[in-house]
């Protein structure tokens, strides 16, 4: 029963944003973002990006002094150079990408209507090491984050602009992020929605909680707590546990979905990964 | 209504962190054996985990602010039995609430909710 109650997810829906299936995306995008330029009136719009530390001075001024050492630095080091390393057939990730992989990131993820499914980084990067005869990376840590957060960085100060094209497999799968984003979950039974909807500011515990608009645009990040770059689904896993519900597999349609609409409710937010939180 | 719950609780954790420390000492000495064992589950961050959310006397690691400050509890719950459905399931009087459904979900037991019930009384 217990674990039963672990995996149980209530498909409840929670307001605030009135949740309406029929609703287009543009719409909901409206809706989504001026429910947080109206309860934080003194961020502006930009500054989204940075999270906890756009809400609280104290924080930022801290968090500005320790980025005169990056602690991401060496990772995107290694992120560059893997990216430029070639493969054994002699072809680099570049060839994989559009403009060489330059300013492309505030694209992602992006729906493939031919292959009916969202489409991340991550997996690109992977989907391209397979084209050229190479064993695919795994998902979580090491390798393929460096290489992400390089391609994120060569896309900073860009605006996310997530697409979402009038097609029905498209938006079956915003659809699906969507409720993933409002459905409570897990035993302690939040949504994504109640830490980062009209709590946001508020504290649990220690921890401030960020909007939720602006969160995706500085992953991969250097998370103190990891000790190391991660990209946003592996966040997914720790916001999922913290409730006590069992996380999905990265990469996985889930996630995918989720990071789907998720990156959609930023659009206009420029991209400043990697990111570094404390 | 957020609005005026999160002055409301912005007040009280004023004239709250003036009380902690008459009131938490007093309290100690007189609680019951089951407000005692209520107090170690409300604190334990595995069970009920109380003051991530609420600002409550005696915590010893910094409290959240989610939920309005636990103090006065007697007078403001004159009838245990609905501080008692609260903590088993916010949803019923809420549907939006952020609180945790104890009861409902099986977070606490039936027997360590009444003794949070006794000791969240004492508050
Ligand atoms: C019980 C509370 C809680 C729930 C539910 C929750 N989160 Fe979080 N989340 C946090 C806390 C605490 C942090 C760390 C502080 C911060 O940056 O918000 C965090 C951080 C994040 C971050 C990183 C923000 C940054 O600036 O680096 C993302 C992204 C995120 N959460 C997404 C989600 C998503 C998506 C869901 C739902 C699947 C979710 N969260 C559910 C509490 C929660
Ligand atoms: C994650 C947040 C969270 C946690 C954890 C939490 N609460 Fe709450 N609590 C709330 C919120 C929010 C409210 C405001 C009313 C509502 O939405 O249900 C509340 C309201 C209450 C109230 C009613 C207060 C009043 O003045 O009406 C009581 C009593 C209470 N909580 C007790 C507890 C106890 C006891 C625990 C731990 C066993 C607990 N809460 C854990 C968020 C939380």
């Amino acid at each position: 029963m217990k674990k039963l109650l672990l995996i149980m997810t209530s498909i409840v829906m929670v307001t605030g944003f009135a949740f309406n299936v029929q609703a287009d995306p543009a719409q909901d995008l409206r809706a989504f973002q001026d429910f947080y330029k109206k309860k934080f009136p003194d961020v502006q719009f930009d500054d989204f990006g940075n999270g906890i530390y756009a809400l609280n001075k104290q924080l930022r001024d801290e968090w500005e002094i320790t980025m005169e050492f990056p602690p991401y630095e060496l990772t995107l080091d290694e992120g560059k150079r893997l990216f430029n390393k070639p493969f054994k057939n002699g072809k680099t990730y570049a060839s994989c990408f559009k403009n060489g992989g330059k300013n492309i990131a505030q694209n992602y993820p992006y729906f493939d209507i031919k292959k009916g499914m969202v489409k991340t980084i991550e997996l690109e990067i992977n989907e391209c090491r397979e084209r050229n005869g190479e064993k695919p990376l795994k998902y979580k840590k090491g390798p393929i984050v460096a290489v992400s957060a390089y391609i994120h960085s060569m896309a900073q100060g860009k605006r996310t602009n997530v697409q979402v094209p009038n097609n029905p497999a498209a938006l079956a799968a915003y659809n699906k992020g969507k409720e993933f984003f409002y459905a409570r979950r897990g035993q302690l039974n939040f949504a994504c929605i109640h830490c980062h909807g009209a709590n946001a500011g508020m504290k649990v515990g220690g921890n401030i909680l960020s909007p939720a608009l602006g969160q995706t645009t500085h992953f991969p990040a250097y998370r103190a707590k990891w000790g190391a770059v991660g990209t946003i689904q592996r966040r997914y896993t720790g916001c999922n546990k913290q409730v006590r519900a069992k996380p999905f597999k990265a990469q996985g349609e889930e996630y995918r979905n989720l990071q789907y609409f998720h990156t959609y409710m930023s659009n206009g937010v420029p991209l400043n990964a990697p990111g570094t939180r404390f | 209504m957020k609005k005026t719950l999160t002055i409301l609780s912005t007040f009280l954790t004023t004239i709250f962190l003036g009380l902690t420390f008459a009131t938490s000492a007093a309290n100690a000495a007189e609680l019951s054996d089951a407000a005692k064992k209520g107090q170690d589950i409300v604190f334990d961050r595995k069970k009920g985990n109380c003051f991530a959310c609420h600002a409550m006397a005696g915590s010893k690691l910094p409290p959240g602010n989610i939920g309005p400050p636990l103090i006065a509890m007697e007078q403001r719950f004159m009838d245990k039995s609905k501080l008692r459905a609260q903590i088993w399931d916010a949803t019923v009087n809420n549907p939006e609430s952020s609180m945790p459904p104890f009861g409902r979900h099986e977070i606490l037991t039936e027997k360590e909710i009444d003794q949070v019930v006794e000791f969240i009384h004492s508050l």
